[in-house]
C-alpha cells in the first residue's frame, strides 16, 4: 500500500492502542493533521500545548495506558516543556509527537525551528528525531515500549515535515524491540528476598510506605495482603494516595511535609520501613539525617538509581513490586503488633482535636470543610484531580480515596495549572467516572483557557475553586518564615461564576458553609460542567507543616481551639 | 579523587550528548573524554575521567544506566588497568638545541612526526605520569601547541567490559508491553 509518513504515523498509533490524541495543529504538522481524517483516533483540540501534555498525562494516570500529545515545531514544542517535565517527575507514560521543519532546513534557524530533541534531552526518558519516513514505525513502537515499561516516563518523537510527506510502499508488520541497553525487567536475588523476610520477621514496629509505584505496578492487592498479614500500618506519599483503601483501619494517611502528625510520628518511631514504589522525596523525608532514625529500611523500586539515592537503606530490592511481593508473601509470617498499633492510635487521638473538620461552626468557610463535603457527597468515589498549593494539600488530607487511580495531582514538579487539563485527560480515560477538580484561584487561572476545550468536547467535569484571594501556599510561607510580608501573593481573580457562564457552563458562588452541600449536589445533578467558586477563609494555613529541612516530627501544628478542648 | 569510567554505548547520533549530560547536570568537570568504535559493530566505547570528591560520583553509574543507549558502564578506578594518552607537542627549536630535544624524545620513546626549520612535532604515548613528565621536560624550550587524545583505559588480564556484559545480560530483551491494571 502506498502511504505517506503521516498516514503511517496514524496507523502505528492505532496499532499501539491509541484512542485519543491531545494536540494543536501548526505548519510543521499539517501533513499529520491532513491524514487524521482517515484515522479512527479521536483528536482533542486544546487551547495551549501545555494543556495537551497535561491531558495526556492525566489520561495516563487515570487509566495506566499511554497518553499521547501532538504539537507543531518551535513554539508548539516549547509549550510542551512544562507538561513533559511534570510527567517525567511523576513517572507518567506519555508519548509526545512534535512536527519539525523539513530536514534540509534543520540547523538553519528556519521559521519555527527549534532543537526540540536537544531541549527535551534531560526531561524525557528518551527522545527521537525522525528524518526518514522508513523509521516511523519502529521508532513509534520503541517509544511506546519505553514510555510504558520499567519506570514509565515521557518519550518525545520529533518528525520532520518531509518525513511526514514522503510516500512509500508500506504494510504494517509486527515489530520487536531491540534495545541492548534498556533493562526494565530486573529482579532481586533470592538471598536478598530471604534477608527481607528475616528483617520483616523480627520487626516490632513496622510501617509500610506506599508510593505511586504501587499503582504503576498494579500491586494494590499484594500490598493489602502484605499489610493485613503482617498487621503493618500503611502511610502513603502524595502520589500513592488511593493505592491502599483510606477507610481501612491500618491506613494512616499521607506522610511528609503536610502529612498527618501521627503518620510522621509513626515513621520516626518505627523499627522497620517498608518502602514500596516510592522515592523518599525531600517532601517526604524532611532533614535526611533525622529521618526514621531507629528504622531498618527495605526499599523496593523498579528503578535501580533510586536505591540509596535520597535515603541510605539496609536492603534494596530492584524489580517489579507486584512480582517481588508475590515472591515474598508466601514466606511472610502473620504478625499482630498490637502494642505498636495502639501507640499509633494514641497519636491519632491527640491530633484529631486539631482537625478543622471537627471544629464547631464559627461562621468561617474553610477549604477543608468544602473538600470534606465533596468527599461526603461523592461517597469518596470520585476521580479527584487537584491543582498545586494549599488546595492540593487539603485535598490530600480531606478527600479520602478508597480506590486506586482516583487521585491525580502534580507531585514532583508541583505544576500550577495542572488540574484542569489533567482532569480533561482523565475524563477521556474514564468517561464513566464522576470527575472533580479542586484548584486554587491562582493555579486555575494559569490554564483556564482549557474551559473552551471542555465545551468543544462536551464533557462533564465539576470544578471547585478554593478562592482565597491569595497565592495561598506562598502566602503561608511568608506568614511563617517572612514575617507576614505578603509580597506579590494577593491575587485578583475574575468572577469565576461569570467565567463559567461566558463558556455556556454553569457557575455557582458559595460564601457560607451551609451553602456548600447544596452547591455540590447541584453541580452533580447538572449535565454540563460546573464551576463552583468557593470564597474560603483568606488567610488559612495547611497544618501540620514540617518546615523545610527539619525533622518530620517537628511540625507546626494548627493551634488547638481555646474553648472546647483541654486535653 | 580521580575516577575513570568506561561505557559501552550504541553508536548513534546524540548518544555522547546524553552521556555527557549526566555529568553536566551534576556539575562535574570532565577532565578527559575519549570516544571511538569498538570491534563490535554498532557499539562505541567512551572513557571519561572526572576529578571530584563529591559523593555523587559513586552514583554516576546508576544514572548512566537510566540512559536507553548505554549498554554497559564501569568505574575502573580501582581495577588493575592499562591507561594511555596520546599527545602531540609542537615545540620551538633552534639549530643549536634541535638534536638535544631529539635525544630527550628518544629517552621517552617519543617519535618525531614533523620537522620544520624552527619547530618539531613530537608524538608520545603513555600513561599520564610519563606523558606529563615529558611535557614538563619540553616546557623550557617553548611549547607552541599541544593536543591530547584523552585517556583511554582497559582492564588488565582476560577480564573485559564486553565479557561482563554478555555473560550477565545477553543481548536479548523482553519485548512484551506491561501496563498497570
Amino acid at each position: 500500500m502506498k502511504l505517506s509518513g503521516a498516514q503511517i504515523l496514524w496507523e502505528c498509533l492505532e496499532r499501539e492502542g491509541v484512542e485519543v490524541v491531545f494536540g494543536y495543529p501548526g505548519g510543521a504538522t499539517l501533513p499529520i493533521y491532513d491524514a487524521l481524517d482517515s484515522s479512527p483516533i479521536h483528536h482533542v483540540l486544546v487551547r495551549h500545548e501545555q494543556g495537551a501534555v497535561h491531558m495526556a498525562d492525566g489520561y495516563a494516570r487515570a487509566s495506566g495506558r499511554i497518553g499521547v500529545a501532538l504539537a507543531t515545531s518551535g513554539p508548539g514544542a516549547t509549550n510542551l516543556i512544562t507538561g513533559i517535565v511534570t510527567a517525567f517527575m511523576d513517572s507518567s507514560p506519555v508519548v509526545c509527537i512534535t512536527g519539525q521543519v523539513i530536514s534540509p532546513l534543520i540547523g538553519y534557524d528556519a521559521f519555527q525551528e527549534t532543537d526540540v530533541t536537544g531541549i527535551t534531552l534531560p526531561i524525557t526518558k528518551h527522545n527521537y528525531l525522525i528524518t526518514d519516513v522508513h523509521e516511523i514505525p519502529s521508532i513509534v513502537h520503541e517509544a511506546f515500549y519505553i514510555a510504558g515499561s520499567g519506570r514509565p516516563g515521557p518519550v518525545l518523537i520529533d518528525i520532520t515535515k518531509d518525513a511526514q510527506q514522503e510516500v512509500i510502499e508500506w504494510e504494517y508488520e509486527e515489530m520487536t524491540v531491540h534495545l541492548p541497553g534498556y533493562r526494565p525487567d530486573l529482579s532481586p536475588r533470592s538471598n536478598d528476598l530471604a534477608y527481607a523476610v528475616q528483617m520483616i520477621r523480627v520487626a516490632k514496629r513496622p510501617v509500610i510506605l506506599v508510593g505511586q509505584g504501587v499503582l504503576t505496578s498494579g500491586a494494590m492487592a499484594e500490598v493489602f495482603e502484605f499489610a493485613t498479614q503482617t498487621q503493618s500500618p500503611v502511610a502513603s506519599t502524595l502520589l500513592g494516595l488511593g493505592s491502599f483503601p483510606a477507610n481501612h483501619p491500618l491506613y494512616l494517611g499521607m506522610m511528609g511535609m503536610h502529612g498527618e502528625a501521627w503518620v510522621n510520628q509513626t515513621i520516626q518511631n518505627a523499627d522497620l520501613l517498608l518502602a514500596f514504589g516510592m522515592r523518599f522525596s525531600d517532601r517526604v523525608t524532611g532533614k535526611i539525617s533525622t529521618f526514621a532514625p531507629n528504622a531498618k529500611k527495605i526499599h523496593i523500586d523498579i528503578d535501580p538509581s533510586e536505591i540509596n539515592k535520597n535515603v541510605t537503606v539496609d536492603l534494596g530490592l530492584v524489580g517489579d513490586l507486584k512480582e517481588i511481593l508475590e515472591k515474598l508473601l508466601p514466606q511472610i509470617e502473620s504478625a499482630e503488633h498490637a502494642e505498636w498499633l495502639s501507640q499509633i492510635e494514641g497519636w491519632k487521638q491527640d491530633a484529631s482535636v486539631r482537625d478543622i473538620k471537627n471544629m464547631q461552626e464559627n461562621g468561617h468557610l474553610h477549604a477543608a470543610h468544602v473538600i470534606h463535603d465533596i468527599w461526603r457527597c461523592t461517597n469518596g468515589d470520585a476521580l479527584v484531580v487537584s491543582d498545586v498549593g494549599q488546595n492540593q494539600m487539603w485535598t490530600a488530607q480531606y478527600y479520602r480515596h478508597n480506590q486506586p487511580y482516583t487521585a491525580i495531582t502534580s507531585g514532583g514538579l508541583g505544576t500550577m495549572g495542572f488540574g484542569l487539563p489533567a482532569a480533561i485527560g482523565a475524563k477521556f480515560a474514564r468517561p464513566e467516572k464522576e470527575v472533580w477538580i479542586i484548584a486554587g484561584d491562582g493555579g486555575f487561572q494559569m490554564t483556564q483557557s482549557e474551559l473552551s476545550t471542555i465545551v468543544q468536547e462536551g464533557i462533564k467535569i465539576n470544578i471547585a475553586i478554593m478562592n482565597n484571594g491569595y497565592l495561598g501556599m506562598v502566602r503561608q510561607w511568608q506568614e511563617f518564615f517572612y514575617e507576614n510580608r505578603y509580597s506579590s501573593t494577593p491575587i485578583i481573580s475574575p468572577d469565576f461564576a461569570k467565567i463559567a457562564e461566558a463558556h455556556g457552563l454553569t457557575g455557582i458562588r458559595v460564601t457560607k458553609r451551609e451553602e456548600v452541600e447544596t452547591a455540590i449536589r447541584k453541580a452533580q445533578s447538572l449535565p454540563e460542567s460546573v464551576i463552583i467558586d468557593f470564597r474560603v477563609e483568606k488567610e488559612d494555613c495547611v497544618y501540620p507543616m514540617v518546615p523545610s529541612n527539619a525533622a518530620i516530627d517537628s511540625m507546626i501544628r494548627r493551634p488547638v481551639p481555646q474553648a472546647d478542648h483541654q486535653k | 579523587m580521580r575516577h575513570t569510567f568506561v561505557a559501552l554505548v550504541e553508536d548513534k547520533p546524540g548518544v555522547l550528548n546524553r552521556v555527557v549530560s549526566v555529568f553536566r547536570r551534576r556539575t562535574f568537570n570532565i577532565e578527559s573524554l575519549a570516544v571511538g568504535q569498538t570491534n563490535q559493530p554498532g557499539i562505541s566505547r567512551i572513557t571519561i575521567v572526572v576529578d571530584s570528591d563529591k559523593t555523587e560520583v559513586d552514583r554516576i553509574i546508576p544514572y548512566m544506566y537510566k540512559l536507553i543507549n548505554v549498554i554497559q558502564v564501569e568505574d575502573i578506578t580501582y581495577k588493575p588497568r592499562v591507561t594511555r594518552d596520546l599527545v602531540m607537542v609542537k615545540v620551538n627549536t633552534t639549530s643549536e638545541n634541535r638534536s638535544e630535544i631529539m635525544k630527550l624524545a628518544d629517552v621517552f620513546r617519543a617519535h618525531i612526526v614533523d620537522v620544520a626549520s624552527n619547530s618539531l612535532i613530537i608524538e608520545i604515548t603513555g600513561d599520564e605520569e610519563k606523558v606529563n613528565s615529558f611535557v614538563d621536560v619540553l616546557r623550557p624550550y617553548g611549547i607552541i601547541e599541544m593536543v591530547r587524545t584523552g585517556m583511554v583505559a582497559m582492564e588488565r588480564g582476560t577480564e573485559t567490559i564486553f565479557n561482563n556484559y554478555f555473560e550477565s545480560q545477553g543481548f536479548r530483551m523482553p519485548v512484551e508491553f506491561k501496563f498497570a491494571s
